[in-house]
C-alpha cells in the first residue's frame, strides 16, 4: 500500500468511526418533551405517568426521625407520613391517625404528672388499613419503637425536647395508643415530628446495638426496603447524590396517586437546573428546594409561557438580627432609623417584582395569630434623619454622621456568602442607609461558619442578615425569650442572638404558651408583635415566596408556604 | 527495582500519615462542628442536649485525640461511618469512587488519544496552518472555564438538539447505550479542557526533541518524515508529557467537583466537597488521603514509565 493509499485508510476508518459516534448519538435521540427517566424508559404513553422532579439538595439520610433536612422531608413526604401535619390553611389535622385529639372531643384529658405538675394525656387512633410496604400491618408496636428510639439520647434523634415531653407512651391495642406530656402548651396535639418505625424490621437492629443504631438502622442500610415505607410511594432506587427513585406502594391505604414512578433528581447547580427541566430531562423544580426568587423571575422572563410559576410566601422571614450588646445599636431610636430608612416595598418591587411581601414583624400576616394592631415603617428619609439627630448624630462629615464625640455612624452587616440576593440586597441597603449618613459595612461569610459560630456566639458586631422557617403559631420563645440568649455557659444554646431581655416580652411568651384556646391566646400574640415592632430587637424585612416550576400539563400541586412539604400531599398530583 | 520500589512505599506510607493528620487538623479547625449546625436548626436542643450529641459523635475531645482514636481504628481496618450519609465510610466512597473513574477515565483516555497525536501534528508542521489552527484550539481549551463549557453543552445539545440528558446519571441495570448517553457531555467538557494542555505539553515537548542531534542524523539516513516524528522522537518526547499525566492520575479519583456539580454526576470531587462543608470528618479524611496516595502512585509509574521510555534512566540507583 503507497503512502497516500495508507492516509485514505485512515481517512475511511475516522469517517466510519464518527459515522458510528453519530448513529449512537442519534439512537438516543427522541421527543424533545418526553422525560428520559434514569433506566432509559422513554416510552411516550408510560411517560405519561412518570413524572420527574428536580431539587437542589440530596437527603443525606432517609431515617425520618434522625436528622432534620429539607431535601428529606420533600422526598420523605411521598413515602412516610407523620402522625399529624398542617394542612393548607395552615389548621393542625390528622395525617395517620383518624381524629385530631382536643380537649372539646375528649380525646385529650388535662392530668397531674407523676410529680404533681399539670399535664396532659392525648390519645391517637392510626388508620385501620394502614400497612407497611411489605404488608405488614401498621401498628402500635410502631410507634412505640419510634418513642424508644427518640428517648434513647445516644440515637440522636432530631427532637430530643419532644421526647422528653413525653414521659410516658400507653398502648391500648394495635390502633390506639396515648401519650402523657409533662407540661400543658396549646399545641399539646401535634405531633408532627414522630414517624411510625417498622418495628419488623427495625427493632432487631436497635436493640442490637442503640448506640450504633443511627449507622445500622436500614433506612442507611437498604433504603429501599419495601418495609420501611407506607405513603403512595416507596421507594424502589436510589442512586446516592443523585437521584431517588418512587414507585406505588401497592399497600397504600389511602386514595391512589395518579403517577406510576416519580424520580426525583438533585441538582445543585441552579443553572444546569434551568438547562434540564428546559430540555425536558426534568418535568418541574420543586419550590421547597429550587430556583431563588430573583432566579424564577428571571426565566419566568425568558420561558414562562412554557411553564406554569408559582410563588407561595410563607413563613420564610427573611430579617436583620441586631446585636443589642453595640452601643450605638442599643439606642432604640437609631434602630428605628434604620428601618425607616430602607425602602423595603421598592426592594420588593424592583428586585423581586411584587412577590416577596414586607414583613412587619416576625409573624406572617397569613398567620391566625397575625395583628394587624402594631407600628409599621414605611421608607421615611425625613423621619429616619430625624431620629439619628435626636439620637445624637447630628455632625455629618464626609457623608457620615458623627456624634459628639467625633464616633462614626458605622455598622457593619454580615450574611451568607454566595448567597446572590442576600448579596444584593445588602448593597441597596448600604446604598439606601448612605443617604441617611449611616456607614453600612458588609462582611459576609460562609453559610457553614455564619451559622456555626457567628450568629450562634454573637460574633456579628452589628447587623446579621438572614431567614428564619417557623411552622405556623410557632411561638418565638428560641428567639426572643432571656432564657434563651447562647452563653458560653450554656453552651452557646437559644436562638435569642440579639440578646433582647424584657420581663413582659418573657411574660406574654409563657402566657402564649400555656393558653389553650385561640381567643384567649390571640391578646398575648397581640402583645408579642407590639413589643416586637417597638422595640425592633430585629429588622423586618420580608416574607420569602418559593418559586414552583410546574408543566402546564401538572395539576393538583399545591404549596403549603409552611414545613409541610406539597408532597405531603403527592396522591393529589395528576396529568391533564 | 525492588528497593527503589521498597523505598518509594515507605516514603509514601510517612507522607500518608503526615497528611491524614494535616488533613483532620485543617478539618477540626474549621469554625462550626456538626452540632453547631444542628442547634442553630433546632430552637428545641438544649445545652445538656448539645453537650450529650458532642459526646456521641466524640467531637467533646480535643483534636489530637480525636485523630488519635480515628488512626488506630483506621490501621484496624474500621474506617468509621460517615455523619451524613449514616453508612459505613467505603460505602459511600467507593461508588462515588467507581463513577469518578468512569468518568475521569474515559475523559483522560480520550484527552491523551487526541492530544498527543494533536501536539505531535503541530509540531511536526510547526507555523504551518495545521499548527496555528492546533494552538487555537489549545488555547481555547485552557481558557474556557469548565462551567460554561458545561452549560453551552447542555444548551446545545439537550436543550436545542434533545439529543442528549442534561445531566445525572443512568440507572443502576441501565443499558451500555443509555450509560453512554449520560456520560457524553460531562466526558466532552472534561477532556475539551485536558486535550488544550496535553496538546501543547506535547507540541512544545516534540519541537524540543526534534532539535536534536540523533533526530538529524535520521533525517540523514533518509528516514521519512512521518517515521522520523513518529517512531523515533515521540517516544523521548513523551517523557515530560508522561510527568503531567502521572500527576493528573490522581485527579481520575478525586473527581471534577465543577463538572459534577452541573451534570449531578455522584462521583468524588462533589463527595469531598459535601463532605467536608458537612463536617463529616471520617468521610473527608478517607477520601482526601485516597486522592493523595493516588497521586503519590501516580508519580511512582511516571518514574516506572521514564524508564521504559528512556533506557538512559535506571531507576533504584543502577549505573546509567
Amino acid at each position: 500500500m503507497s503512502l497516500s493509499g495508507a492516509r485514505l485508510a485512515i481517512v475511511r476508518r475516522t469517517i466510519l468511526l464518527l459515522a458510528t459516534a453519530l448513529a449512537l448519538t442519534a439512537c438516543g435521540s427522541g421527543d424533545n418533551n418526553a422525560p428520559i427517566a434514569p433506566g432509559g424508559d422513554t416510552d411516550a404513553d408510560q411517560s405519561l405517568r412518570q413524572l420527574t422532579i428536580g431539587i437542589t439538595q440530596y437527603p443525606s439520610t432517609m431515617h425520618p426521625n434522625i436528622e432534620n433536612m429539607v431535601a428529606k422531608t420533600y422526598v420523605r413526604g411521598m413515602a412516610a407520613r407523620a402522625i399529624t401535619i398542617f394542612n393548607h390553611d395552615w389548621e393542625l389535622a390528622c395525617s395517620l391517625c383518624t381524629e385530631l385529639p382536643t380537649i372539646e372531643n375528649g380525646l385529650a384529658v388535662l392530668e397531674d404528672t407523676p410529680d404533681g405538675n399539670p399535664g396532659i394525656a392525648v390519645s391517637y387512633e392510626l388508620p385501620a388499613k394502614a400497612t407497611w410496604g411489605d404488608g405488614t400491618p401498621l401498628t402500635t408496636k410502631d410507634i412505640v419503637l419510634a418513642y424508644d428510639v427518640g428517648r434513647d439520647t445516644t440515637t440522636g434523634s432530631n427532637n430530643i425536647e419532644m421526647y422528653r415531653r413525653i414521659y410516658k407512651l400507653e398502648v391500648h391495642d394495635d390502633k390506639r395508643f396515648t401519650i402523657h406530656i409533662d407540661k400543658v402548651t396549646f399545641d399539646y396535639n401535634g405531633l408532627g415530628d414522630l414517624y411510625p418505625l417498622p418495628d419488623h424490621i427495625e427493632r432487631e437492629v436497635f436493640e442490637a446495638d442503640p448506640y450504633e443504631y443511627r449507622h445500622r438502622t436500614q433506612y442507611n442500610a437498604n433504603v429501599t426496603n419495601p418495609g420501611l415505607w407506607f405513603g403512595p410511594y416507596l421507594i424502589s432506587e436510589a442512586q446516592q447524590g443523585s437521584y431517588l427513585v418512587m414507585t406505588r406502594n401497592p399497600h397504600w391505604y389511602g386514595k391512589a396517586p395518579y403517577f406510576d414512578r416519580i424520580t426525583v433528581r438533585a441538582i445543585q447547580n441552579t443553572s444546569a437546573m434551568e438547562a434540564n427541566i428546559l430540555s425536558g430531562t426534568i418535568d418541574m423544580i420543586g419550590g421547597e428546594l429550587g430556583l431563588q426568587l430573583d432566579q424564577a423571575l428571571a426565566f419566568e422572563s425568558r420561558h414562562g409561557e412554557k411553564f406554569n410559576i408559582v410563588y407561595k410566601p410563607g413563613l420564610q422571614y427573611e430579617h436583620i438580627d441586631v446585636n443589642l450588646q453595640n452601643p450605638i445599636l442599643a439606642d432604640k431610636r437609631v434602630r428605628k432609623a434604620l428601618l425607616y430608612g430602607m425602602d423595603r416595598e421598592q426592594m420588593n418591587q424592583r428586585i423581586f417584582s411584587g412577590n416577596q411581601p414586607v414583613a412587619d414583624t416576625s409573624v406572617s400576616p397569613l398567620d391566625k395569630v397575625a395583628s394587624d394592631n402594631i407600628v409599621k415603617y414605611g421608607y421615611d428619609k425625613d423621619k429616619a434623619m430625624a431620629l439619628l439627630d435626636e439620637a445624637g448624630w447630628t455632625d455629618m462629615r464626609d457623608g457620615v454622621r458623627h456624634n459628639a464625640e467625633g464616633q462614626p455612624l458605622k455598622i457593619e452587616i454580615m450574611s451568607t456568602a454566595g448567597n446572590k440576593t442576600r448579596e444584593l440586597l445588602e448593597q441597596v441597603i448600604q446604598g439606601q442607609l448612605k443617604e441617611i449618613g449611616v456607614d453600612l459595612r458588609i462582611r459576609n461569610e460562609a453559610p457553614r461558619v455564619f451559622f456555626g459560630q457567628t450568629t450562634r456566639e454573637r460574633r456579628f458586631t452589628g447587623l446579621a442578615l438572614f431567614a428564619w422557617t417557623s411552622a405556623p403559631e410557632n411561638v418565638p420563645r428560641s428567639t426572643l425569650h432571656s432564657s434563651e440568649i447562647p452563653t458560653a455557659e450554656n453552651n452557646y444554646s437559644g436562638q435569642n442572638y440579639t440578646t433582647i431581655s424584657m420581663p413582659e416580652l418573657d411574660a406574654a411568651i409563657e402566657a402564649v404558651e400555656k393558653t389553650l384556646t385561640l381567643e384567649e391566646r390571640l391578646p398575648y400574640w397581640e402583645k408579642i408583635q407590639q413589643i416586637y415592632a417597638e422595640e425592633l430587637p430585629v429588622l423586618p424585612l420580608f416574607w420569602r415566596p418559593n418559586s414552583f416550576i410546574l408543566p402546564h400539563w401538572l395539576k393538583g400541586v399545591r404549596p403549603t408556604g409552611h414545613l409541610n412539604s406539597s408532597t405531603d400531599w403527592v396522591e393529589e398530583w395528576r396529568r391533564e | 527495582m525492588r528497593q527503589f520500589l521498597l523505598n518509594r512505599a515507605l516514603q509514601s506510607l510517612v507522607v500518608i500519615i503526615i497528611m491524614s493528620f494535616v488533613i483532620y487538623s485543617l478539618i477540626g479547625l474549621m469554625p462550626g462542628d456538626p452540632i453547631d449546625l444542628m442547634i442553630s436548626a433546632n430552637p428545641n436542643m438544649t445545652a445538656s442536649d448539645a453537650a450529650a450529641l458532642r459526646e456521641l459523635y466524640g467531637l467533646d475531645l480535643p483534636i489530637y485525640e480525636r485523630y488519635w482514636n480515628w488512626l488506630g481504628a483506621a490501621l484496624s481496618g474500621d474506617l468509621g461511618y460517615s455523619r451524613l450519609f449514616g453508612q459505613p465510610v467505603l460505602a459511600v466512597l467507593l461508588p462515588a469512587l467507581k463513577n469518578s473513574l468512569i468518568l475521569m477515565g474515559t475523559a483522560f483516555l480520550l484527552a491523551v488519544c487526541i492530544a498527543i497525536p494533536l501536539g505531535t501534528l503541530a509540531a511536526s508542521k510547526p507555523r504551518s496552518a495545521v499548527d496555528y489552527g492546533v494552538n487555537l484550539f489549545a488555547f481555547a481549551g485552557i481558557s474556557i472555564p469548565s462551567f460554561w463549557l458545561a452549560l453551552m453543552l447542555i444548551i446545545v445539545f439537550s436543550v436545542f438538539l434533545g439529543w442528549l440528558p442534561a445531566g445525572g446519571i443512568a440507572s443502576n441495570g441501565a443499558g451500555l447505550l443509555e450509560y453512554v448517553k449520560y456520560m457524553v457531555l460531562p466526558v466532552a467538557t472534561i477532556a475539551t479542557l485536558s486535550i488544550g494542555s496535553y496538546s501543547r505539553y506535547t507540541r512544545s515537548s516534540m519541537l524540543e526533541v526534534l532539535r536534536q542531534d540523533y533526530v538529524r542524523t535520521a533525517r540523514a539516513k533518509g528516514a521519512s518524515n512521518s517515521r522520523v516524528v513518529w517512531k523515533h522522537a515521540l517516544r523521548n518526547a513523551m517523557i515530560p508529557v508522561v510527568t503531567i499525566l502521572a500527576l493528573d492520575f490522581g485527579y481520575l479519583f478525586s473527581g471534577a467537583l465543577v463538572t459534577e456539580t452541573i451534570f449531578s454526576w455522584p462521583g468524588m470531587g462533589k463527595l469531598i466537597f459535601d463532605s467536608v462543608m458537612g463536617n463529616d470528618f471520617n468521610l473527608a479524611l478517607v477520601a482526601l488521603l485516597f486522592a493523595t496516595a493516588l497521586t503519590l502512585i501516580g508519580n511512582l509509574l511516571a518514574d516506572i514509565c521514564y524508564a521504559l521510555l528512556d533506557p538512559r534512566i535506571v531507576i533504584g540507583g543502577g549505573k546509567a
